[in-house]
């Protein structure tokens, strides 16, 4: 299928006795939100890692817009249209807000590694930055240093930064994680929105996010896929209520 | 705070009429020393794009300094100078090469790890001269003629003058801090600092980190070796103690005590450190313990290095104007600005 953004088969990822990833398969289509659930220790974060190469996997392979990316580093991958958000922040702290969407854009243009000229003044390097943190909504802090943001705004950083690559794929690590509500709603919106012309693979604890924003499901458990499909799909599954959701949750 | 620019600026422009004017009053002497600091300066500046810039303390650096001396004692015929024409290419090919090679497999560890990685590659470089008969083991070698500068049968530069030696020395100092500054201006210097700030980010915003720290590393140490080729041509003798890894060491302390944060920092540490031993040197005995204590006394007041004097003459004393512990994970952070 052409609209395949992101394609994994058959991912295994060992460390020593502990099968962390198990044989899973995953698809992300373009305008769709794709989301992993499971519960804690089900494998997401190593699926994760492995999708952007900064895990090697011992069987699979991934595929990016029909390439084979399996044996590509995580900086190869983000040159062809990957872009990732951590579980933890992970920006560059010291630096304006704006600069760390800078150098985002800066990592994707053709002149990323230039010997000469003004890292600063690339009027389609800055373009491209200033239309990220404004896609994001934090344009009116590009001057705040970024270790001032708050929580929420770092993490929407984390998201402009990824978006400033242009990227065509993007995965989500937990972009939720430590949010107060009215700072969750905010970057639920802003999640929802970014799937126009992307695909998004989404791994989030909170479910009423989850069933908001995901298009399709996958529910991980012990490093297996146990359902995927769409969140209706999912609901009704039997194996994932007795395993996972539990039979009051819903 | 830091200083007014303006004032930096006709600071250094006075410094520079300074530097351009003292061979009409200077005696020989000094003329030596300045050139042989001005060469250390090239090689200190150089490193801190490593240490300040990219966050890779190397203790490899000496070593890149010194080969490309033996180069040029290797590349000269006994009974003339070698032409500068094609054995300062030699040298500095050689010098990339090898940093190459040694940036290649370092660069695959991290911290504690590259500084031992480091070590050893200047270690094996040390031995390489000191136990084989290339170039007269640990005996050293001598180069009885200068390198000669001649285009058409017209010698363009005399370097056995002392004065026009000097002004050489002077010119590759400048063309290394123009070389320095506009890297870590340029998109190249940015990508490099973000590398050393968040390797994780860098590397998943699609920044080949590796590419990127290897390049410098070579670039770094191609500029140690003109530096190196030069002070080989000024003493006319190189031997296993000129890349050792004290000399690294030295280098490692005059960046620290210039200050990690900017281009200049360095090139004031060289001046100051090599100043320092001349002045003990000719007063004192044990003149090294006295310059350990003198040292350790500068690193402990001024932590962000001798930079850090002028931002405390120009400190309105609120702002709070030192660092410190600041390492080279976190100097040099203004440049992204």
């Amino acid at each position: 299928m052409a609209d395949i953004v992101l394609s994994a088969r058959h991912l295994t990822k060992r460390f020593g006795g502990l099968v962390a990833v198990s044989d899973v398969s995953i698809d992300v289509h373009r305008d769709e939100i794709h989301a992993v659930i499971g519960p804690n220790g089900a494998g997401k974060s190593t699926l994760v890692n492995l999708l952007s190469g900064e895990i090697t996997p011992g069987e699979g392979s991934v595929h990016l817009a029909g390439k084979d990316m399996t044996a590509r580093s995580p900086d190869q991958r983000a040159r062809a249209g990957l872009g990732r958000s951590y579980q933890k922040t992970t920006i560059f702290p010291d630096v304006s807000v704006f600069a760390n969407a800078r150098l985002a854009a800066q990592a994707r243009s053709p002149k990323a590694l230039r010997f000469f000229g003004d890292a600063g003044r690339d009027p389609v390097i800055n373009a491209q930055a200033a239309a990220a943190l404004s896609e994001a909504g934090i344009a009116a802090h590009a001057d705040t240093p970024a270790r001032h943001l708050s929580h929420g705004g770092q993490r929407q950083l984390e998201i402009a930064m990824v978006l400033a690559t242009t990227p065509s794929i993007l995965l989500l690590d937990e972009p939720l994680a430590g949010m107060g509500p009215a700072e969750a709603q905010d970057m639920i919106a802003l999640v929802s929105r970014l799937r126009n012309g992307r695909g998004i693979l989404l791994v989030e604890h909170d479910m009423d996010a989850v069933f908001a924003l995901a298009d399709r499901l996958t529910v991980m458990a012990d490093g297996h896929v146990i359902a995927t499909g769409t969140p209706a799909q999912v609901r009704a599954d039997p194996a994932v209520r007795v395993a996972y959701l539990g039979e009051d949750c819903l | 705070m830091t200083p007014p620019r303006a004032l930096t600026r006709s600071l250094l422009a006075a410094l520079l009429m300074a530097a351009l004017l003292l061979p009409m009053i200077a005696p020989t002497y000094y003329l030596q020393f300045f050139a042989k600091a001005m060469l250390l300066a090239i090689v200190a500046a150089s490193l801190n794009l490593v240490v300040g810039f990219g966050g890779m303390v190397s203790l490899c650096h000496g070593a890149f300094f010194g080969l490309a001396g033996y180069v040029l004692a290797l590349a000269s015929p006994s009974s003339s100078g070698a032409s500068l024409w094609t054995s300062l290419p030699l040298a500095l090919l050689v010098v990339a090469i090898a940093a190459a090679l040694v940036g290649a497999l370092a660069l695959r560890t991290r911290g504690i790890y590259f500084i031992m990685a480091t070590l050893a590659f200047g270690e094996m470089f040390f031995y390489f001269f000191h136990d084989t008969r290339v170039a007269n083991g640990s005996d050293g070698i001598y180069i009885y003629f200068e390198p000669e500068i001649v285009i058409a049968g017209w010698r363009l530069v005399d370097l056995g003058n002392k004065t026009s030696f000097y002004y050489v020395a002077l010119a590759s100092l400048l063309l290394a801090i123009i070389v320095i500054s506009t890297l870590v201006r340029s998109p190249f210097g940015a990508a490099l600092m973000a590398a050393r700030d968040n390797e994780q980010r860098a590397r998943s915003l699609g920044f080949p980190v590796f590419r990127i720290r290897l390049t410098a590393f070579v670039l770094a140490a191609v500029l140690a070796g003109i530096a190196g080729y030069f002070s080989a041509s000024q003493f006319g003798f190189v031997a296993p103690q000129t890349l050792g890894w004290h000399v690294s060491a030295t280098l490692l302390i005059m960046v620290v005590l210039g200050g990690m944060k900017s281009v200049l920092g360095p090139v004031f540490g060289a001046f100051v450190l090599l100043g320092l031993e001349e002045i003990l040197k000719s007063n004192i005995e044990h003149w090294k313990l006295i310059e350990g204590v003198i040292v350790i006394a500068l690193v402990f007041m001024l932590p962000g290095g001798l930079q850090h004097l002028a931002q405390l003459a120009f400190s309105d004393r609120r702002a709070p104007a030192g660092q410190p512990g600041s390492g080279a994970s976190r100097a040099g952070r203004q440049h992204h600005g």
